[in-house]
């Protein structure tokens, strides 16, 4: 019996190899139906003759740009269209068994909103669709999820799944204005939110890997503890003392010529410290996630966190470090609601965006980029809904709110292929 | 390097599963560590990997007595080992899985150099003929691929001393050949290298010491020119017969005819079983061979309707099995024994008079009046236990309690009570020591004596030769051929490799 004879006795079915491959026809058909209905609804159902204005100057451009005013019916039918063909194109490729570009998705989608603009803004003479501020919006009402989601990416990709963003966002919130208040410094609070958020982390991490206890349940467990806790000192220490919780706010810290750039200039590089910090924050860990050592050795331990032990990786030890990090990353999220926003801390003031920062983060495919960008999508659907209340639109403003988590169960269902989990997120390791 | 392991002594609780252990390996040499399932090698190695902390005895590299608090302090000691499930992360590539844990690092930011590991993966890829692309994705790869893997894994660490557990368990015929070969480079190079099996034929054709251990002692060394025969009563610690005897079969009509069957997996659309079909008589043994994860463990559950068919037809003794529930197909005459004992077989934490009523709770005589007469279940336990030889101290003792073959046997004692047309049996012996799967066998050349079709499902060809009147090998979810039970070892393999029998003879 010779090698040979191995090598020529290829089966049938390995030579033809992916014969058993079906093709994948969920993503196309629902680009097509979100396209469809934008078309009838948005491009059909515009009163033709209306036009919609766009403006994006702001004072402190220095290239001024004038305000756009476009034919509503005419620019919403043919964004639809384009709409429309990219999902034919989806299509295609599916026929082919091929997967579309990261380019996509996002074209469509700016096609979709756009035909939703000039829609909703239709006829309005008085206003126009203030597109600076709708992108300037979206990224601040996207920086907590940005670190929530993060934060849950970190310690996901270690094998802990940590439901208790919330809790160390509120944590991280209440800790900042404190501290903020009690030295008089906003800058104060973002050093004492991270440290807020890496406790309530070290709490999971403590049940998680010392107890094995079901990390959702301590997660939720700890939600509520946090609620409880800040709830209680705002009532009673922070109302008796209205010195210790005082409205202080960053301020915001131009970057000379960038953020002079037309539209993105205002929008990425006139921000305060802890949106630049993000900006670093999200770079290093997509860098460290994927290239480093660090990051190669986190992700075997969420992966097979047996196979880490074999190689000499403490697993435990791996698992603690990545969820009081990532508390702390959640925590300094938190700062975003008191000190980065200008606010005094309130009862239950983070109002469920742990959860939704969760949801950034399977949309996000458990990566930092996947995350940012994920987060982006929220924050501009936010900022929507707070853009259409202001120029009166009909879309009752709840269906707006509804719309991106109706977008994340698409997407996760079949847009953007099938995610995918660290394999060993949530079970304990014991040897 | 020389390994010397002195007195080394291992308890979980009252049980010792390593009683004061010696062991001594010289470079260059192959030391073959024999015992059943159970027996303690794997526990050993553990310990000596750093793995398990020992409760006495004292680990020796050439002579220098030495304490490993972990994997990483025994690798860097020059000691590697080749897991029997792998430890290697599915979604990485070849070369993060062999530089994870000893990474390289590069630049200023001091990232990882995939550029070193992937060298590194070539080189002893080359040096070996290992034909192992460092890109490659480890899910992607084939079993014997990824086992290469982990020795590259362990050689990329200089190791001196190589431990494989169990590491034909999941290997083809030929990939064991060409394991046994790199073995035997391995050793050619004065790399010590410790082999951990219960298969007497890799022993016999590698090693050149062999250590017997039974329930965790050291019962004997023996040369590897003893013959099987002793071999395995050392193993076993009394005679065993190696093959059962089994009169001709004498086929009666078809009882199971399969007919294009189908099934799809339905989260990914994958083919487990693809257009299947044959034929078992009333009075005949089919056993299916094959490699692990070829579409056999749903060939079994789609004919009792555990997954659901895609296409094609399952008729017993003439009427139509496809689209009844598994409780028609019960009745109807199967009896079924599941490839997963303790997950599928028996219920833990119920007595083995319970487990031995299972699929019978609801029916005259175990029933009456709607409630189980505990009674007869009682007497039905006691005779079940003696006539299957479980060895329990009652029949109310939890099934989670025996042993694995005892296990097995209260399994095959429930689904024998039946009359059965057709018998399927999944790995009816794995895990099971010799003297168990001499009973097993027995039992169920008993059943086809008595005029039952019998489907058994085995990746031991060991198995599939002591039982077969026909033999049928899977490949990718196909059936590749259906042979006599004479045919040659290396025909099945290559068989099992996916060529069909004239290519492969």
């Amino acid at each position: 019996m010779s090698a040979t004879t191995v090598d020529t006795a290829t089966p049938d079915a390995a030579a033809s190899g992916d014969v058993l491959r079906t093709k994948s026809w969920k993503g196309p058909i629902g680009l097509g139906a979100v396209a469809l209905i934008s078309l009838l609804v948005f491009g059909i159902g515009t009163p033709s003759g209306a036009d919609t204005t766009f403006s994006v100057a702001t004072s402190s451009d220095f290239v001024h740009l004038p305000t756009l005013t476009i034919a509503s019916k005419l620019a919403a039918i043919v964004l639809s269209v384009i709409a429309l063909a990219l999902a034919g194109y989806s299509a295609y490729l599916a026929n082919q068994y091929r997967k579309p570009g990261l380019w996509l998705p996002i074209v469509y989608g700016m096609a979709v909103m756009g035909a939703l603009l000039s829609w909703a803004g239709a006829g309005r003479d008085n206003t126009s669709i203030q597109v600076t501020g709708l992108l300037t919006s979206s990224l601040f009402l996207a920086v907590p999820l940005i670190f929530g989601a993060l934060a849950g990416t970190l310690c996901e990709r270690s094998g802990i799944v940590n439901i208790a963003i919330e809790g160390q966002l509120l944590a991280g919130a209440f800790f900042a204005a404190l501290m903020a208040s009690m030295v008089g410094n906003a800058y104060v609070g973002l050093i004492a939110a991270p440290l807020a958020g890496a406790l309530v982390g070290a709490v999971l991490a403590i049940f998680a890997t010392k107890y094995w206890v079901n990390q959702i349940v301590v997660g939720v467990v700890l939600n509520m503890l946090v609620i409880g806790l800040t709830s209680f000192f705002f009532s009673t220490v922070m109302s008796d003392n209205p010195d210790l919780n005082r409205s202080l706010g960053l301020a915001a810290l131009p970057i000379p010529l960038l953020s002079s750039i037309p539209v993105l200039g205002p929008v990425l590089f006139d921000q305060n410290l802890l949106v630049y910090t993000m900006y670093v924050v999200v770079i290093v860990f997509q860098i460290m996630l994927f290239k480093s050592r660090w990051g190669l050795r986190v992700r075997a331990v969420g992966e097979h966190p047996k196979a880490a032990d074999t190689v000499g990786i403490k697993v435990n030890r791996t698992r603690v470090r990545n969820t009081i990090l990532g508390g702390a990353i959640a925590g300094l999220g938190g700062a975003f609601f008191t000190v980065a926003s200008g606010l005094a801390f309130g009862k239950e003031m983070t109002a469920g965006k742990g959860y939704i920062a969760l949801a950034a983060m399977i949309l996000g495919r458990w990566s930092p980029r996947g995350a940012l960008a994920a987060a982006l999508l929220f924050g501009f659907a936010d900022a929507l809904r707070v853009q259409l209340g202001i120029i009166g639109s009909d879309i009752p403003s709840q269906f707006l709110a509804m719309f991106p988590y109706l977008a994340t169960i698409f997407a996760v269902a079949g847009l953007v292929g099938h995610s995918r989990p660290p394999a060993a997120e949530g079970i304990p390791y014991k040897k | 390097m020389k390994l010397e392991l002195r007195g080394i002594t291992k308890k979980f609780g009252d049980f010792t599963a390593n009683d004061s252990i010696d062991l001594v390996v010289e470079p260059g040499t192959v030391h073959a560590l024999l015992g059943e399932n159970g027996a303690g090698k794997s526990t050993l190695m553990n310990v000596l990997f750093g793995l398990y902390d020992a409760d006495g005895g004292e680990i020796l590299l050439d002579d220098e007595p030495t304490v490993f608090a972990g994997p990483g302090d025994a690798m860097a000691a020059g000691i590697g080992m080749v897991h029997q499930h792998f430890m290697l992360v599915p979604v990485f590539t070849v070369a993060e899985s062999v530089m994870l844990g000893h990474e390289e690092v590069t630049g200023p930011a001091k990232l990882l150099d995939l550029g070193a590991a992937r060298a590194k993966v070539k080189e002893i890829s080359d040096r070996f003929g290992f034909h192992i692309d460092p890109d490659a994705v480890i899910e992607d790869l084939s079993v014997g691929a990824q086992q290469r893997v982990e020795i590259i894994k362990a050689l990329s660490r200089d190791a001196e001393v190589l431990i494989l557990d169990e590491p034909t368990a999941v290997l083809t015929p030929q990939e064991t050949d060409e394991l046994l070969d790199i073995i035997g480079q391995l050793r050619d190079n004065g790399t010590a290298v410790v082999l951990i099996t219960h298969k007497l034929r890799e022993v016999k054709a590698i090693a050149d010491q062999i250590t017997v251990i039974r329930r965790g002692k050291v019962v004997g060394t023996a040369e590897p020119t003893a013959s099987q025969e002793e071999l395995a009563s050392l193993m076993v610690g009394r005679d065993v017969s190696m093959t059962v005897s089994k009169e001709p079969a004498q086929p009666g009509e078809p009882m199971l005819v399969v007919e294009g069957l189908s099934v799809v997996d339905p989260a990914t659309s994958l083919k487990h079983l693809d257009r299947v079909s044959f034929e078992v008589r009333a009075g005949e043994i089919l056993a299916v061979a094959g490699v692990q994860g070829n579409g056999q463990t749903e060939l079994a559950e789609a004919i009792l309707g555990i997954v659901p068919t895609a296409e094609g037809a399952v008729t017993l003794d003439g009427s139509r099995l496809t689209g009844s529930s598994i409780r028609e197909a019960l009745d109807a005459g199967i009896g079924f024994v599941p490839e997963d004992r303790t997950e599928d077989g028996v219920v833990a934490d119920f007595t083995i008079t319970n487990n031995l009523i299972l699929d019978l709770y609801d029916k005259a005589p175990y029933s009456k009046a709607g409630a189980i007469d505990t009674a007869f279940a009682a007497k039905n336990a006691k005779e079940q236990v003696e006539r299957f030889d479980v060895r329990t101290t009652s029949s109310e003792a939890l099934a989670g309690s025996l042993s694995g073959g005892n296990q097995q046997k209260v399994v095959l004692a429930r689904e024998l009570a039946r009359d059965l047309k057709l018998l399927i049996a999944s790995q009816p012996t794995r895990g099971l020591d010799v003297g168990s799967i001499e009973f097993v066998h027995k039992r169920i050349i008993e059943e086809r004596d008595n005029g039952a079709a019998v489907l058994i499902v085995s990746s031991e060809l060991e198995e599939v030769y002591a039982l077969a009147d026909r033999i049928a090998v899977m490949y990718h979810g196909k059936i590749v051929d259906i042979v006599p039970p004479d045919t040659d070892r290396d025909t099945l393999g290559l068989m099992m490799a996916g060529a069909h029998e004239e290519e492969a003879a």
